[in-house]
């Protein structure tokens, strides 16, 4: 080897391995776009908040049963107990007397200063207590958040990849299928689905998160087919082409990871929304059943209160609030995100 | 587009002759058309002819030179060669093989054997893979040896362009533009190929770190028996690295020969001009120096002039160049070809 390809002199940047590994343990372990993003979202006071909330969310939804203990060991958890038929709601603090929680939990003769079950928020119509409700409703909005937005990112990312990799009449077919679906109002959409898969599926979880995913997954394969468009013309994609790489490889060692970040964005802020979404439904009595854990179920028993919420306030309050502070947690998150991603859309919406 | 430089198919015999070796690359009218579609129903209006009917032979070891301003098709036509792009017509034959009728299984195959340098060090290298995976990828895709040999033998190519082998673990956002441009130069010449295509390797660097790049590639050709398709617009540069020099004028190739017959006697105008746009770095010459200036643009490849393809710029144009297409002959001897498309080249002889 002659002289001249040994000129370049590595001085400006730390030789020993040692010291960069301590430096940047984040960026080796998981890639320094990675890295920023994790940075990022760390550093941000709002993000941070977001990150809070969510949290906080998904302790209440892993510790539901010493918050709130089901009447009995054998109780079905995804249905509210209810303290006899009344129809008029109870107002917050009165007396639970029938299907009340089995044990004191340690936290509540301290924090309430009593020694049996009362109604902390109150009752709906139908004795339903909104408290368990609400507090067992975190799981349902994070497992639906769960279910809804992983599936259709997974039919979108697919859809997205072939239609933007292979292009031509693949892509073709498949965005007037993504259009079809378009053409109709989402929640418009999603509405009727779900109203017609009610008497086939019975009435859970599963028509309304089967109709949101049909109508949900569109809006990801729009996304993610226009990132993979730009990103496969990279001399990186051309590189390893080059280098005898299959289309299988080149997809997802190099297109995919460098075109998902929008769709990440897009991911976490649907998170928030399809449990708003998923809300509507239930408000307008579409999916699960009466008395079911789901917050917006809670809020469609105010539904026969809507003169008299000055009364009967505690029915929509206390599940509207948990609605927007999970709402507000994916949100801040996912802004967060998207400033990192692309600082030029800071404070934009 | 239906002429083609027809007398191309006759001339690499003579090329043949002088080497007496089978020439390593031959490209026997290479075209590359890209379609124009309008309207409603997407038909085909035109075709850009970025590579129209391009003829030639790399003999092993050799380097080939490139030149041509911006939008003749030089990058086209490397791209073109190594199956990047699949040719709208014409051959390419690498060691005798034809790659434009292998299978897709078996060029992917035949891709350890050439490989390619691209010109902008910052968009050849994915941004999430570390210098060890970016370099050993060529490796990984074609099965060769095993995690342990690879990184061994992505160290020794780090040793050999002038890198520290420690990088191995560092992402491409660490290193400056040469830096990365020698990684790029290592990952060409992992799977040991034996025709390398640099795409304008140098016109992303700073002038400084040009020579380094250069020099680099000139000497690893010696060491590790190369041959290069050196695609430039660099004069200069190209002189300084080639052993033969084409130069090409919208899409098709109007003057090829030894190195210093091109540039000490050009036979075709457009070569002229092009060699008087260099500047002598010495002012008393440089003042004396006649430029040929070209009148107008560089008329669009989707509807390239009649006859000569450089009539309306040209200033020696007759009416025979206005209606036919100069025939790509040798105006050199038997020995030295020197191979020229001008209907009035004996002039310049």
């Amino acid at each position: 080897m002659t002289a001249s390809t040994k000129s370049v002199s590595p001085a400006t940047i730390p030789l020993n391995e040692q010291d960069l590994q301590e430096q940047r343990w984040l960026e080796r372990l998981v890639g320094p776009e990675w890295a920023r993003l994790i940075k990022g979202v760390l550093t941000n006071p709002l993000s941070v908040t977001g990150l809070v909330i969510i949290l906080g969310f998904i302790l209440i939804a892993a510790f539901a049963p010493i918050i709130v203990p089901p009447p009995n060991a054998t109780w079905d958890t995804t249905l509210i107990p209810r303290d006899g038929f009344g129809p008029e709601p109870k107002a917050p603090g009165s007396e639970w007397v029938r299907n009340a929680p089995g044990e004191i939990p340690f936290w509540y003769t301290p924090l309430t200063g009593r020694e049996e079950w009362v109604h902390l928020w109150g009752t709906a119509s139908g004795q339903y207590d909104i408290f368990y409700g609400v507090i067992w409703g975190s799981r349902t909005a994070l497992m639906i958040g769960g279910i809804v937005v992983l599936s259709s990112a997974i039919i979108g990312i697919f859809v997205g990849s072939l239609a933007g990799y292979y292009g031509g009449w693949v892509d073709e077919i498949l965005m007037r299928v993504v259009e079809v679906f378009i053409a109709f109002p989402f929640l418009v959409g999603a509405l009727i689905l779900a109203s017609i898969l009610v008497p086939k599926l019975g009435r859970s979880i599963w028509p309304a998160s089967i109709a949101l995913i049909v109508f949900g997954w569109t809006g990801y394969a729009r996304l993610l087919r226009g990132d993979i468009l730009a990103t496969k013309e990279r001399d990186y994609v051309q590189a390893a082409q080059a280098a005898g790489a299959n289309d299988f490889h080149l997809i997802l060692r190099h297109i995919l990871p460098n075109a998902i970040f929008p769709t990440l964005v897009v991911l976490s802020l649907d998170m928030g929304a399809i449990v708003l979404s998923f809300a509507a439904l239930s408000f307008l009595g579409i999916g699960v059943q009466e008395g079911y854990t789901d917050w917006g179920q809670i809020v469609s028993f105010a539904r026969s209160y809507i003169f008299s919420l000055d009364r009967y306030w505690f029915i929509i309050v206390y599940p509207g609030l948990a609605l927007l502070l999970y709402g507000l947690g994916w949100n801040l998150v996912g802004d967060a995100l998207r400033d990192i991603l692309d600082p030029k859309l800071r404070g934009k919406r | 587009m239906s002429q083609t430089n027809t007398a191309s198919n006759g001339t690499p015999s003579s090329q043949d002759s002088i080497t007496e070796v089978k020439p390593l690359i031959e490209v026997r009218n290479l075209k590359k058309h890209f379609p124009i579609r309008r309207g409603v129903l997407q038909r085909q209006v035109g075709a850009v002819q970025a590579v129209d009917g391009v003829s030639f032979n790399i003999i092993k070891g050799e380097t080939l030179g490139l030149v041509g301003e911006s939008g003749c098709g030089k990058s086209t036509t490397g791209r073109t060669i190594l199956q990047l792009l699949s040719p709208t017509d014409g051959d390419v034959y690498l060691n005798g093989h034809s790659l434009t009728e292998m299978g897709r299984s078996e060029l992917r195959k035949q891709r350890r054997r050439m490989q390619m340098i691209f010109q902008d060090p910052y968009s050849s290298l994915n941004p999430r893979m570390t210098v060890g995976n970016i370099i050993g990828e060529p490796l990984l895709i074609h099965n060769i040896g095993n995690a342990a040999s690879r990184r061994e033998r992505v160290q020794e190519l780090l040793k050999l362009v002038g890198l520290n082998p420690y990088f191995i673990n560092r992402y491409p956002h660490e290193f400056s533009g040469g830096q990365r441009q020698r990684i790029g130069v290592a990952r060409a010449l992992a799977t040991n190929p034996s025709f390398i295509v640099a795409d304008e390797p140098i016109s992303a660097l700073d002038v400084s770190i040009q020579a380094q790049v250069v020099n680099l590639l000139d000497d690893l050709k010696s060491e590790l028996e190369l041959t290069y398709l050196f695609i430039a617009h660099d004069l200069s540069m190209v002189r300084y690295i080639s052993d033969r020099v084409a130069v090409m004028y919208l899409g098709r190739i109007v003057e090829l020969s030894e190195r210093d017959e091109v540039y000490d006697h050009p036979l075709h105008p457009y070569t002229q001009a092009l060699l008087s746009a260099i500047p002598i770095p010495d002012p008393f010459k440089e003042e004396k120096r006649q430029r040929i200036i070209l009148e107008g643009d560089v008329p669009s490849p989707a509807n390239p002039p009649t006859g000569c393809r450089f009539h309306p710029r040209c200033g020696y144009a007759t009416d025979v160049c206005r209606v036919e297409d100069p025939e790509f002959r040798n105006l050199g001897t038997e020995n030295k070809p020197h191979m020229a498309a001008c209907h009035h080249a004996e002039k310049f002889v």
